[in-house]
């Protein structure tokens, strides 16, 4: 399983960067946002008057929706060679150097302190900026995010660590109803700005409490942004962008995905958090996807060229709102689509992507949308059980077949 | 006697005037006025603050007239409410008042309030005008929430009221943020999270009190038991109804409600405690006269008797028109007066409120996102299908 993964991080490296070009944009606009009159104690003792640290601004932002290739003909990436790091490093990154450039952001989670993060994404952050800005909490999500959202109310820029997103259940109210709607119910009055993070999705063997896909559940709280990262690349620039967006925004990691390792730029770059990332341009079939399922998908790609097909996947990254933009080109293209997803299938991300298409670009569908998803049982713990219970490449791959006749 | 004043008073027109220009200089005066607070205190690990309370004249009318305010406004949002204007839920806080007002008197518009549904007289307290009142609770654009929130949800920026919340006992982890981001700021404010009998049995508020007392944040919870969690009494509901000991660990201190002055003394005590101490917890000792909404009628679970004999014996607005009169800061006709005065005061803003606007349909639309980076919120009709970037 690993060395497929492996391979699959491979294949999503070909790609084009036409679209990404389209979409540059700066964060000046929010630094001078955030300006702030609060003084702010760091970790080592000192007050700071005011916030920004300027010196940022003069760094060039790269704004490219998906990781170039070296030796790809992009313009826009400068001809730095990056550096090599896993993807829970990358998350680590971005959550620096958004802690470096705002006194704002701070980190609230179980063990996410002097244990460093129960997947080693805030490790090492405690030391360097103490125990009140990488706050450890004891075991009660309901009130921590509660909490969070509180201290988001005042300007504070909290993000909060699910341990596993299951735990994050325990919290639902607090988030549909506070982090979600405040923002509205009090006239526009209240921003919340915070992050919602941690790692969910079916792992290895870890029982069914502890896969939980918590996307569906999630995704009809108006009011809340959701994006799902998949490689290292993606990680660091969404995180930084969830940190940086005014709205609540949670992100969707996978347990099975943090020690993914890839080359990312050595420059300051942040992703738009609602837009989706094209993999593989194609011509026949779409085939739309996010997290983990990606690296399926691509396994399952590079059987369906060798068989004479030519999809295209497309990473939709954002879960809520949906990039219809990238998705309806792509339609409009290929005319065919198939959504592979770990949700479940009731009710679940692909069930709203496949309503949302049939609405939008209902004309230029010549099949009906094929959504493959996981099976709607408790994710079991002997590992032949849950590996059908998740989508494997062998039934992208004859899904795309019998869709493609 | 109201005859015999009046005739002298128009004897003594000459001195009639100038005895009035003398008090009006009192009730301008900041010459302090000792007043003792009906009940002592009762602590839980902590020493009592005295019963002993200063006060000026000053002070005194501006209680007697922002309670009669509240009051009034009550009354008349259940008139509007049966009127049909005001629709779905309507908590009122009349019998409560002491409470808004006396912490008010305590604390500055730095410190933060964040309360449960029970907010329209803390949102006044906090510096809301009644036109903002009445047109949130008639849905009108001119509402503090800009008719969107409603009765459950009333907030003010501005002067630190947090609102306004519709699931009862969670406010109180996010009052325990608001603390935390005081703390993390190091501004030397504290906040004020309050919450009823009923939330005080919610699991959420105990992990909130933990985590407060763990991080020493500047959080005071304040428990206004009003003894009935909608029909529900409060031995029926808890196994220790001493709210103010059910913190165990954390210091707590019982007040008697209805009386203003024991609410601010408690409460510039308990500021002074917890910016050195961590969080306390304070139980005011209140009682409503309505139901716990205007859907309840209130009387199904309690007696009559029951609510006239508060009424009679410890209504709040009384207890500082006695003090008033006793200290012969204005006579009956005055209080009166004030009293019809802000009965037009509150007629004339629901009237302008009434005059108010509905929101434009757009407005169904526009807060649900912060216009940040790119994002769009999606009609119903779905025309919008590329995200909009700044």
């Amino acid at each position: 399983m690993a060395a497929a993964v492996t391979q699959g991080i491979g294949a999503t490296a070909a790609l084009s960067s036409a679209n990404s070009n389209k979409f540059q944009f700066t964060t000046r606009r929010s630094l001078s946002e955030r300006k702030g009159s609060s003084i702010v104690i760091r970790s080592d003792g000192n007050p700071r008057a005011g916030l920004n640290q300027h010196s940022n601004s003069t760094r060039q932002l790269v704004t490219n929706a998906v990781s170039t290739k070296p030796e790809s003909a992009a313009a826009s990436t400068v001809s730095k060679p990056g550096h090599e790091l896993l993807l829970f490093e990358a998350l680590r990154e971005g959550l620096e150097e958004e802690m470096d450039r705002d006194p704002h952001v701070c980190v609230i989670g179980e063990d996410v302190g002097h244990y460093g993060g129960s997947y080693k994404v805030t490790k090492g952050l405690a030391d360097k900026y103490g125990d009140l800005r990488v706050l450890d909490t004891p075991i009660a999500e309901n009130s921590f995010t509660g909490m969070a959202i509180g201290a988001a109310m005042t300007g504070l820029r909290p993000v909060v660590e699910g341990m596993n997103m299951g735990f994050l259940l325990l919290a639902f109210n607090q988030i549909s109803n506070n982090c979600g709607m405040l923002h509205y119910t009090s006239g526009g009055q209240f921003k919340i700005p915070v992050v919602i993070r941690g790692p969910g999705g079916v792992g290895r063997q870890l029982g069914a409490e502890h896969s939980q896909r918590l996307e569906s559940y999630f995704q009809s709280i108006p009011g809340i942004q959701m994006v799902a990262c998949s490689t290292a690349y993606n990680a660091k620039g969404l995180m930084k962008a969830a940190i940086r967006s005014e709205n609540p925004v949670i992100l969707f990691e996978h347990v099975l995905l943090y020690n993914l390792k890839e080359r990312i730029p050595d420059e300051e770059y942040v992703l738009n958090l609602e837009e989706a990332e094209m993999v593989r341009p194609g011509e026949h079939v779409t085939i739309l996807t996010y997290s983990r399922m990606r690296y399926h998908v691509m396994q399952a790609a590079k059987t369906l060229v060798n068989k004479g097909y030519d999809p295209e996947v497309i990473d939709i990254r954002s879960l809520k709102p949906f990039d219809l933009y990238t998705i309806g080109n792509s339609v409009k293209k290929t005319h065919r689509v198939i959504i592979v997803e770990e949700c479940m299938r009731t009710g679940g991300i692909g069930a709203s992507l496949t309503a949302s298409i049939n609405e939008n670009f209902h004309d230029y569908l010549d099949a009906p949308i094929v959504c493959l998803s996981s099976q709607d049982v408790p994710t079991p713990y002997a590992a032949s059980l849950e590996e059908w219970t998740v989508v494997q490449p062998a039934q992208i791959v004859a899904a795309v077949e019998q869709l493609c006749q | 006697m109201a005859q015999l004043t009046r005739r002298t008073t128009d004897l003594l027109k000459p001195f009639s005037a100038a005895l009035s220009s003398t008090r009006l200089l009192t009730t301008t005066s900041t010459t302090p006025i000792t007043v003792e607070t009906s009940l002592p205190f009762t602590g839980h690990r902590i020493d009592p603050p005295s019963r002993t309370v200063e006060t000026t004249p000053q002070e005194l009318m501006s209680f007697f007239r922002d309670m009669a305010l509240m009051r009034r406004m009550e009354i008349a949002a259940d008139s509007l409410y049966k009127a049909k204007l005001i629709r779905g839920f309507c908590h009122l806080y009349d019998g409560q008042e002491a409470v808004a007002v006396g912490m008010e008197a305590a604390i500055t518009k730095k410190d933060c309030i964040i309360t449960a549904y029970r907010d329209h007289c803390i949102f006044i307290g906090r510096g809301g005008t009644l036109l903002q009142c009445f047109s949130e609770l008639m849905g009108r654009k001119d509402g503090c929430s800009k008719g969107k929130g409603g009765s459950m949800h009333f907030y003010k920026k501005e002067s630190g009221f947090y609102g306004g919340h519709g699931i009862v006992g969670a406010q109180v982890p996010l009052g325990c943020g608001l603390a935390f981001a005081q703390k993390y700021s190091k501004d030397e404010n504290v906040t004020f999270a309050m919450y009823g009998d009923g939330a005080a049995n919610q699991g959420q508020l105990f992990e909130a009190l933990n985590m407060a007392a763990l991080w020493d944040l500047p959080a005071i919870l304040v428990c206004e038991n009003n003894h009935y969690g909608m029909g529900t009494a409060e031995w029926r509901a808890a196994k220790s109804p001493s709210y103010y000991k059910r913190g165990d660990y954390v210091p707590g201190l019982k007040v008697d409600g209805m009386d203003a002055f024991a609410v601010k003394q408690a409460c510039k005590f308990a500021k002074e405690h917890v910016l050195k101490n961590g969080p306390i917890i304070l139980e005011m000792d209140t009682y409503r006269y309505h139901g716990h909404s205007m859907s309840d009628p209130g009387s199904t679970y309690r007696t009559r008797d029951e609510i006239s004999g508060v009424r009679q014996e410890r209504d709040p607005v009384e207890r500082i028109r006695k003090l008033v009169l006793s200290h012969d800061l204005a006579t009956e006709k005055e209080l009166k007066d004030i009293e019809k005065e802000v009965r037009k005061e509150v007629d004339e803003a629901i009237a302008q409120a009434k005059e108010s606007p509905m929101p434009d349909p757009s407005e169904l639309f526009t807060n649900v996102y912060v216009k940040g980076y790119g994002v769009e919120a999606f009609g119903a009709d779905r025309k919008e299908l590329k995200a909009v970037l700044p």
